[in-house]
């Protein structure tokens, strides 16, 4: 059974402890703004929102990629990105309409959610189990995936 | 079934494999004219800088991918189409025969009208083979000529003035990427060049190359305002035309390009377009256009490859948008950018730290946008525009700061 982020904003109370799990694990700095994982401040309704990658089944970014540097990870369905492979092109950036492929300029390449192997961080982080790490079919990533089918940008295939 | 596909490049790959991955039996016949495995020629300018070799390109980098599909690649030239009949004809005379076929043959380089396009060391930037001529002609001495600063030709001036002496830029209009920057943009972007040493000259044609052997290299671009730029290299980018020629009396409706419906039909049944070659459906517009894009590409081939296994799958509409970086300004432009009528826009700029953002909206969608020094969130800007989000509150949000755009988003996808 694939597992995917589960997140449920109701539980964040914005301690920013994904964000700097994510960046220090995966960039080496406590570095909010190299986090894959962002919490969104709503101030004037008083709401936190983490959001990051859904691992999407479309992968526009995987897709639209050149030179075969975003790859699937059989083991738990994460697009992943090669640091060794990509050119920094970003064309990802713009193909994924998620917003969730983010320039690195400081590396030259990209950098998404890829999971951490499949052992996320920010769910082991998160104090208030906002972000919690748990079998696909239940997750509240649903919700979010119908909007995201809306998008289709692609084809409407008929099934 | 009998699927063949004429071209190697993105949109041809990928169509390929979507139909092997729809259809396990099939014959599917992968035809290329370069003599290289399928590659990406949107990579070439990371390999004249030297981030990565010519195997970098590749489109697949797994050994055996292709026999490991059994996707036949082989090498050949069409010439000719009987789409009547079911045939195509490679160059040497072979025919072909095929039940669906993709044309996913790409477009060619333009050449600017003025005498000297023959002479050594003058070259486009298109394929492989010209990265190696290109390449061999670098050096710190080497004195370069760019003649054309649209999409492509910003994209190679990085490589190219990484590797070079001097590097002078000739654009006839009157600005950069004059078609995904508005003025703001071009201004900031002229700038920003100069600042790293790249004369950028807009509003400026190129009448002749001559041979001429000085100290600054074995020819000179000669301008319309009488000056001569010496040159050791002259690098070409000044538009593609879609590769439509072979088709000539097969009957198949083209115009720019191969004119195809939602389902990248073109006017032949069961004969297909996809990629640069194509002139499909514009999301924007509801207009036929050819959007000479890598995400186009692959996203055609995707669709036109579903049609081609019969599931009658409809595609929207490619959103024309980009992204490149112009020595190290990143810059981004989607969609309806220049505004429609009647719409309202939301601007920010920041002249000082080369940042702008441009939104456009149609009622209470946004339509277009064009950004300046924006990494972070781009994509959803397309998510928004491909989703016809209508913004209602947010809207009047981001006329006052359009930098919110990425929040505007969440609040929708999660509420
Ligand atoms: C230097 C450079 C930088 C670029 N940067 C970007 C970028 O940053 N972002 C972006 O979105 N796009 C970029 N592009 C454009 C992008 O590369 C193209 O949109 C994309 O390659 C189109 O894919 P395609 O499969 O339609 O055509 P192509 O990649 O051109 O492939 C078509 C293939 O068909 C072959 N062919 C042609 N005629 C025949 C025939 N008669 N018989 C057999 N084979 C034939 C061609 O030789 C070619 O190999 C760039 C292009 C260049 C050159
Ligand atoms: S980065 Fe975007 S396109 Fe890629 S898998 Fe994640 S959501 Fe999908
Ligand atoms: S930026 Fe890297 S991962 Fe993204 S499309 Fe380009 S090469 Fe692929």
């Amino acid at each position: 059974m694939q597992k995917s982020l589960h997140i449920d904003p109701d539980k964040c109370t914005g301690c920013l402890q994904c964000e700097l799990a994510c960046s220090h694990v995966n960039e080496g700095v406590f570095n909010p703004a190299k986090s894959r994982i962002k919490v969104f401040n709503f101030h004037d309704q008083g709401r936190m929102v983490p959001y990051t990658c859904t691992q999407c089944d479309e992968a526009w970014c995987m897709q639209a990629c050149p030179v075969d540097a975003i790859t699937l990870d059989a083991e738990t369905g994460a697009k992943v990105v090669s640091d060794a492979l990509c050119v920094g092109c970003k064309v990802c950036t713009i193909a994924c309409p998620f917003g969730t492929v983010n320039y690195n300029a400081s590396t030259g390449k990209v950098i998404k959610c890829d999971l951490c192997g499949g052992d996320p961080e920010c769910a082991k982080a998160c104090p208030t189990a906002a972000i919690t790490y748990v079998d696909a079919n239940w997750t509240g990533l649903d919700r979010m995936r119908q909007w995201a089918a809306k998008t289709d940008a692609g084809a409407q295939a008929e099934a | 079934m009998q699927h063949v596909i004429v071209g190697a490049g993105p949109a041809g790959v990928v169509a390929a494999e979507t139909l092997r991955k729809g259809d396990r039996a099939a014959d599917i016949v992968l035809i290329g004219d370069e003599p290289e495995p399928p590659y990406s020629r949107m990579a070439i300018p990371y390999v004249l800088e030297g981030m990565i070799e010519q195997s970098g390109t590749y489109l697949r980098k797994a050994q055996g991918h292709y026999e490991d599909l059994g996707i036949q690649y082989r090498q050949g030239r069409a010439e000719a189409l009987a789409a009547a009949d079911g045939t195509l004809t490679l160059e040497g005379g072979e025919a072909v025969s095929y039940d669906r076929l993709l044309i996913a043959t790409g477009a060619t380089p333009l050449s600017p009208p003025v005498p000297g396009l023959d002479l050594p060391g003058v070259h486009n930037c298109w394929t492989l083979a010209d990265c190696r001529e290109i390449a061999a002609l670098l050096g710190d001495d080497a004195n370069v000529v760019l003649i054309g600063a649209g999409f492509i030709g910003c994209i190679i001036m990085e490589a190219l003035a990484k590797r070079c002496g001097t590097l002078s830029v000739v654009e006839m209009e009157d600005r950069m990427v004059s078609r995904m920057m508005d003025a703001t943009a071009g201004g900031m972007l002229e700038r920003w060049c100069a600042a790293k040493d790249i004369r950028v000259l807009t509003s400026a044609r190129v009448t002749a190359i001559e041979a001429a052997k000085g100290a600054g290299g074995d020819k000179a671009v000669v301008l319309d305002s009488g000056e001569r730029l010496d040159a050791h290299l002259v690098v070409l980018a000044v538009g593609v035309a879609p590769n439509i020629g072979f088709l000539e009396g097969s009957g198949i409706r083209t115009d720019h390009g191969v004119l195809v419906n939602e389902h990248l039909e073109s006017s032949a049944a069961g004969v297909f377009a996809a990629g640069d070659v194509a002139q499909g459906l514009d999301f924007s517009t509801g207009e036929y256009s050819v959007h000479a894009i890598q995400p186009t590409a692959t996203e055609h081939g995707r669709i036109a490859a579903l049609n081609m296994l019969g599931r009658r799958a409809h595609y929207k509409g490619s959103l024309n948008m980009n992204v490149l970086a112009t020595v190290g300004l990143v810059s981004s432009s989607f969609g309806s950018w220049e505004g429609v009528a009647g719409g309202d826009s939301g601007v920010a700029v920041d002249e000082d730290a080369f940042k702008y953002l441009r939104l456009e909206f149609e009622g209470d969608h946004l339509v277009g946008a064009l950004g300046l020094g924006l990494t972070d969130h781009v994509g959803v800007i397309r998510g928004l525009i491909q989703n016809r989000t209508a913004l209602a509150e947010w809207k009047e949000k981001l006329l006052e700061n359009p930098h919110r755009v990425m929040e505007a988003y969440v609040a929708h996808s999660q509420t």
